[in-house]
């Protein structure tokens, strides 16, 4: 039963009793089509290697191996890649990184699939590999194009500045650690035509990828996606590679195969979240505001582009973060290295960004031992001329002042922020911090043509609907949305409305479900084409009524005048139908006044900007670094939120992934360039006992939006940087550990290790000396 | 013969498939029911979380969560299991995550289904105890709630015990001899018949809650030809009070020697609450973790601070080896061909002695330690007369550490006795680095357990966890 579901109030996700009955289906438990192969993926051992010579001859013999296919069994294009075709699908000339496919098995199981792939003899010629940024940079390894952008006079103002802060700004990767892995099932079709099923947050792209890699035209490819579990921009680009291979091992074999990965296949064949570095100046004048900011940045992309160029562009549209800075000037560059190719991921360079600018806030401060928020706030965008981005797009209604204000107060954060003062005068051996992180983030894709959807919706002639679009449920609660935007315009209830599988055949060329933006550009076209069949029925009801269609309204199942004549919308379904009026529609929506011009680092990415703010509250352990979030409030700018029990639910969620980022989620490679925690005993992403129990988490409050769907704000990212106030309050509390005046040298992911070398190392340089036994 | 277990109450009787299958892979590949999921296969997040019906403490038949991608199907023999799809779809528990939005992607859900549903009949555990409430839910991992909603859930239902007509029935405790595609399962039901079975299958390992072994099947993909399990013994399992002392039997699982040990060992019960997840605890036992002889091993350091013995087992009769002498060198350990560890003795702690046990990680909950250390001083007369101090971590074996001991016994306990301990532990211990910590990290912590153990017990001579806390040390 679908719960009720309706605009502008709380509800359950519509899919939540199908959740919690095990009855929801993914990708890996759709039945198995008849006679239905395994497909496996044989990954190098070496992160950059020449392929000497390959052979199938051993694993073939293995009884149950139906094929072993390398680069030249690929019928069409063996180059895949979101943006440029820049990666082999399966390595041909030579393997780009450990985990790069060079071949894959087909068989009657996946155990004998992984059997034989032992098997398959592949000998590699080693080659010298790029294993960091630093090697990248030294050997001007860069992809794509730099990006540049500049205001004022950086020099001028760096010289004339109070205070300047020169520093290097370091983020770590981040697993998606989606609890669902990558799936994909490929069904041959009569007339060479394809299913398939994917567990990708862009069914489009995998279209057209497995398209070009069986050499057909997208027409002969249908994808379809009954949900994710989990999504977090790791099946953004990445499910392709998955797809071709189920698609190229069905196409060879005529049989239907399926690609599951297991955890470690997932983490170590996937990429992550980019880690950053970026060397930066900063100068404040002497009331602490920003004047400058020169940052050259650097994204480890992997060995391919991928998303990175864009990733890369979004920190530098984000490095402003929440504040005005007169003189800017920033460049990036996109570094490639022989690890897994980097990838969206929550926030696609966003957070990244804000962690520099946040780095020199706390810099700043803890040099001239003040209080962090004196920088920030001085230094918020307000009225003009403050309200100019770097890249020359004003801000409308600046709200990182609003959000201070509304949340320091109800977050009591002069109050606590001196009892933690107190308790830390007298604690040894812990000691407290607390945080305050604001957000601005901008929405849109920074590509313009990827701001468009499309919906198809279908009335039946008893009154029930079918509603498909182009977006992914991916958990986010998107179909949520849609459901109640679209019970809302047909006047029904939201259980009359059913939310269709995600498939290319019902919506085509869809962008990505990516870019917190799926409710914004889905919900207008599902809302125009649900418009659209209401003005059809309209006119008829108008008739069959006999009042001016103008004055109906569709309400809880009727259609009528106010206090007049009335009729079941189901009714009034049948009534079309005998009439042979049109009973579907499509709904198209294409987001308007976008403009940017990436040559001159100039005009409006952004259709408006997403606010939000958090006050994080830590405890530290000086004997072992451990630490703890004792309290979170969070406060979040969704305008008027369509769903808020779901939107509530995006942003605590985004919260716990962002403090797991900075906090504990750590991405190792080895010497060798293998990914080395590629599973939760060894990559820890948060469990229930790192959540705060005293978690406050709000809506902003009267920010309707002109121009979304119904005056709402897109929620998927920006609360994930939320979470990283949570650096800012350790750093408070570490350097109080110490005498003030002492710049925090914290390394990210602020581990319990990293914590305690953090302590040590500011005790070290100040005045109190080296650790008593009292802490 | 067949395995023939109960399955959401129905009668079901598995033939043909290899011993080393697990619960899991049967219930999505041969029982087709796909609403547990595969997230990790090696226990750590918890989407596979089914109900086995098993025996509390209490003697009861009881419900327990357990990891079914670590369940080999012959240990399923004579029990109940229930997935999921047994409890339909209105229950109480997931009543409540529907309400709570405990659900968002939803492919964990099921997982937490059932570990709420075991909290929901556990007679145990309160909607205010915050640290069990975590406990009972840090082996299930979510991506995209943030967990919030799912405690609000958990504290909705826990220890409700709805009548829902979901009775756990004990395990019969038949003995099992399941051979299947090359593999041979043996579960005797005593120790004659284990002895017997340890004869018959030369090279055979052995397995009782096999929440470490089922890992080389799962990520190594190793055949393990002969396994025969020490679950079904009664004499193996179980705590009893001994002249001066106790004895826990070798396959009293972790989660009953946690539930007991809170007033005797203290320091026991401090290491259980930070060990793994509920549902690890509800199949791994003491003896497994004793002789997995893991040098990260948590359960080990503080049975060697508390001065424990090994009692192993054989046709000949039991002997008895003071666990210290029981870790050899890496992995290895003093048991005999065809001998089985059968219990682990604990003498009575001393009022007048002070304990605690730490472990750091990465995370706090369900992860394995950088350090874990264990800590027994006693004070007579004014000075130490005795000094076990042991860590995991550190070295090949989990080790006492000697020279710091040493550097204690017969001085008053203070801040120098304690200083020139941690100075000896730099020549006790040449830690090494791996992905939990680096050897700077490891001996650094090591000392500084070792102080936090003395500022910490300056008020209280066993503390015990507060439920949230800066870190594993209380100050």
């Amino acid at each position: 039963m679908t719960p009720l579901i309706k605009l502008n109030a709380s509800s359950p996700h519509e899919s939540a009793r199908k959740h919690v009955s095990g009855a929801a289906r993914y990708v890996d438990d759709l039945p198995a089509p008849q006679g239905m192969l395994h497909g496996f993926a044989v990954a190098s051992p070496h992160a950059h290697a020449k392929i000497v010579s390959r052979d199938g001859t051993r694993a073939r013999a293995l009884p149950g191996v139906h094929a072993v296919l390398f680069a030249a069994d690929v019928p069409g294009s063996n180059h895949i890649g979101p943006v440029v075709h820049d990666e082999d699908l399966l390595a041909d000339a030579t393997a780009q990184c450990v985990g790069h496919a060079v071949a894959v098995v087909v068989a009657e199981s996946r155990d004998i699939a992984r059997e034989a792939a032992a098997l398959v003899d592949v000998v590699y010629e080693v080659l010298p590999a790029i294993l960091t940024i630093e090697e990248s940079i030294a050997a001007k390894a860069f992809l794509g194009s730099p990006h540049h952008m500049a205001r004022g006079d950086v020099d001028a103002a760096l010289a004339s500045a109070a205070i300047v802060i020169k520093a290097t700004a370091r983020n770590p990767a981040q697993d998606h650690f989606y609890l669902e892995t990558h799936a994909a099932l490929a069904i041959p079709e009569e007339g060479g035509n394809w299913l398939i099923y994917s567990s990708t947050q862009h069914p489009t792209e995998v279209q057209g990828e497995v398209a070009s890699v069986l050499g057909l035209p997208r027409n002969a490819v249908v994808v379809e996606v009954p949900r994710l579990g989990g999504g977090f921009g790791g099946k953004e680009s990445q499910a392709s590679q998955i797809a071709c291979w189920a698609a190229l091992g069905a196409h060879v074999t005529g049989r239907p195969v399926k690609v599951w990965l297991d955890r470690e296949q997932d983490m170590t064949h996937t990429g992550k979240r980019h880690p950053f570095r970026t060397d930066y100046e900063a100068g404040f004048d002497a009331d602490g505001r920003l004047t400058a900011l020169r940052a050259r940045v650097y994204a480890d992309a992997g060995f391919s582009l991928d998303l990175s160029q864009a990733i890369n562009d979004r920190a530098l549209f984000h490095l402003d973060n929440a504040y005005y800075v007169p003189n800017v000037d920033f460049q990036n560059f996109t570094c490639k290295t022989n690890l897994l190719s980097n990838t969206a991921f929550r926030g696609f360079g966003g957070p990244q960004g804000m962690v520099v600018i946040e780095d020199a806030m706390q810099r700043a401060a803890e040099r001239l031992g003040k209080d962090p928020n004196v920088f920030r706030v001085a230094s918020f965008y307000g009225d003009a001329p403050r309200n100019v981005t770097p890249y020359g797009m004003r801000v409308d209604q600046p709200r990182a002042a609003r959000l201070w204000e509304e949340l320091s107060a109800s977050s009591d954060y002069a109050t606590r922020s001196a009892a933690i003062a107190a308790h830390n005068a007298t604690s040894s051996v812990v000691k407290r911090g607390l945080g305050f992180m604001p957000v601005k983030f901008g929405i849109s894709f920074t590509a313009t043509l990827l701001n468009q959807a499309g919906a198809l919706v279908l009335v039946y002639a008893d009154g029930s609907v079918q509603m498909n679009h182009g977006g992914i449920e991916m958990g986010q609660g998107l179909h949520t949305k849609m459901l109640a935007i679209a019970g809302d315009e047909l006047g029904v209830p939201a259980s009359a409305v059913r939310a269709m599988d995600t498939a290319t055949d019902k919506v085509p060329n869809t962008s990505a479900t990516a870019a917190s933006s799926g409710s914004d550009l889905n919900g207008w076209a599902v809302r125009n084409a649900c418009a659209e069949i209401r003005q059809r029925m309209a006119v008829v009801a108008a008739e069959v009524l006999g009042v001016p269609a103008a004055a109906l309204v569709f309400a809880d199942g009727q259609v009528g005048a106010p206090g007049g004549p009335s009729m079941p919308f189901a009714k009034l379904a049948n009534t079309c139908w005998v009439r042979r009026i049109s009973l579907s529609s499509t709904g198209f929506y294409a987001t308007p006044d976008l403009a940017y011009d990436r040559e001159k680092g100039f005009g409006r990415p952004f259709f408006y900007f997403a606010w939000g703010a958090s006050v994080v509250e830590v405890e530290v352990n000086a004997l072992t670094g451990e630490h703890r979030v004792v309290r979170a409030d969070l406060l979040q700018d969704v305008g008027k939120s369509l769903v808020p029990s779901i939107d509530l639910g995006q942003v605590e969620g985004a919260f716990v992934q962002g403090v797991g980022w900075l906090t504990m989620e750590e991405c190792l490679y080895d010497k060798r360039g293998r990914f080395v925690t590629h599973g939760p005993s060894t990559y820890k992403i948060p469990t229930i006992g790192d959540v705060p129990a005293d978690l406050r988490v709000h809506l902003l409050e009267n920010v309707e939006q002109d121009g979304t769907i119904h005056g709402s704000k897109a929620v998927g990212e920006p609360p994930l940087m939320l979470g990283i106030g949570v650096v800012s309050a350790l750093r408070q509390a570490i350097g109080a550990f110490a005498s003030p005046g002492h710049e925090i040298e914290l390394a990210l992911p602020a581990t319990p290790e990293a914590v305690l070398r953090a302590i040590m190392d500011v005790r070290a340089r100040s005045a109190a000396g080296a650790p008593s036994l009292h802490g | 013969m067949a395995i023939r277990f109960l399955l959401n109450g129905k009668a079901v009787e598995v033939d043909g498939v290899a011993p080393t299958t697990t619960l899991l892979q049967w219930l999505r590949e041969h029982a087709h029911l796909t609403g547990t999921k595969e997230g990790c296969a090696e226990g750590d997040c918890g989407a596979c979380t089914v109900a086995l019906a098993d025996v509390g403490p209490d003697g009861e038949p009881t419900w327990r969560a357990v990891d079914s991608c670590l369940v080999f199907l012959p240990a399923l023999n004579g029990r109940s299991v229930l997935t999921v799809e047994g409890l339909g779809g209105d229950h109480p528990v997931q009543d409540a995550m529907v309400k709570h939005l405990g659900s968002q992607c939803g492919y964990c859900t099921p997982g937490f289904v059932m570990s709420l549903f075991e909290a929901c009949h556990r007679k145990d555990l309160t909607a205010t105890d915050d640290a069990g409430l975590n406990d009972q839910l840090c082996g299930n991992l979510c991506r995209c709630t943030g967990y919030r909603p799912i405690r609000d859930a958990a504290i909705e239902v826990v220890g409700t015990q709805p009548v829902d007509g979901h009775v756990a029935t004990a395990p019969t405790g038949t003995a099992t001899d399941y051979v299947a595609k090359g593999g041979r399962y043996a579960q005797p039901a005593d120790l004659a018949g284990l002895f017997d079975a340890l004869d018959a299958m030369p090279g055979a390992r052995i397995v009782s809650g096999a929440t470490d072994l089922a890992l080389e099947v799962n990520k190594l993909h190793k055949a393990l030809p002969a396994l025969v399990s020490v679950e079904s013994i009664p004499s193996l399992r179980g705590v009893t009070r001994t002249a001066g002392g106790w004895r826990i039997g070798a396959t009293t699982l972790l989660a009953d020697v946690e539930a007991w040990s809170k007033d005797p060992f203290p320091s026991l019960h401090r290491m259980l609450r930070y060990f793994a997840s509920r549902q690890i605890k509800n199949r791994a036992t003491l003896g497994g973790n004793v002789c997995n002889a893991s040098p990260i091993g948590d359960t080990p350091p503080v049975l060697l601070a508390l001065d424990a013995t090994a009692i192993l087992a054989s046709r000949a009769g039991e002997r008895r080896v003071p666990l210290r002498e029981f870790f050899l060198s890496y992995r290895k350990t003093a048991l005999g061909e065809g001998e089985v560890l059968a219990a682990i003795e604990l003498p009575d702690l001393p009022e007048d002695a002070f304990a605690a046990s730490y472990k750091v990680s990465k995370r706090r909950e369900l992860d394995i330690s950088a350090v874990a250390a264990s800590f027994v001083v006693r004070v007579q007369s004014g000075v130490v007369s005795e000094a076990r101090l042991a860590y995991g971590g550190m070295a090949a074996t989990p080790s006492r550490a000697a020279g710091a001991e040493r550097a204690l016994v017969g001085r008053p306990f203070d801040e120098a006795a304690v200083n020139d301990a941690v100075a000896a532990l730099a020549t006790d211990f040449t830690p090494m680095s791996d992905h939990r910590g680096t050897a700077w990290y490891r001996a650094t912590l090591a000392g500084n357990l070792l102080r936090g153990f003395y500022l910490e017990t300056r008020n209280d001579r066993q503390p015990t966890l507060p439920a949230r806390h800066a870190g594993t040390v209380i100050a």
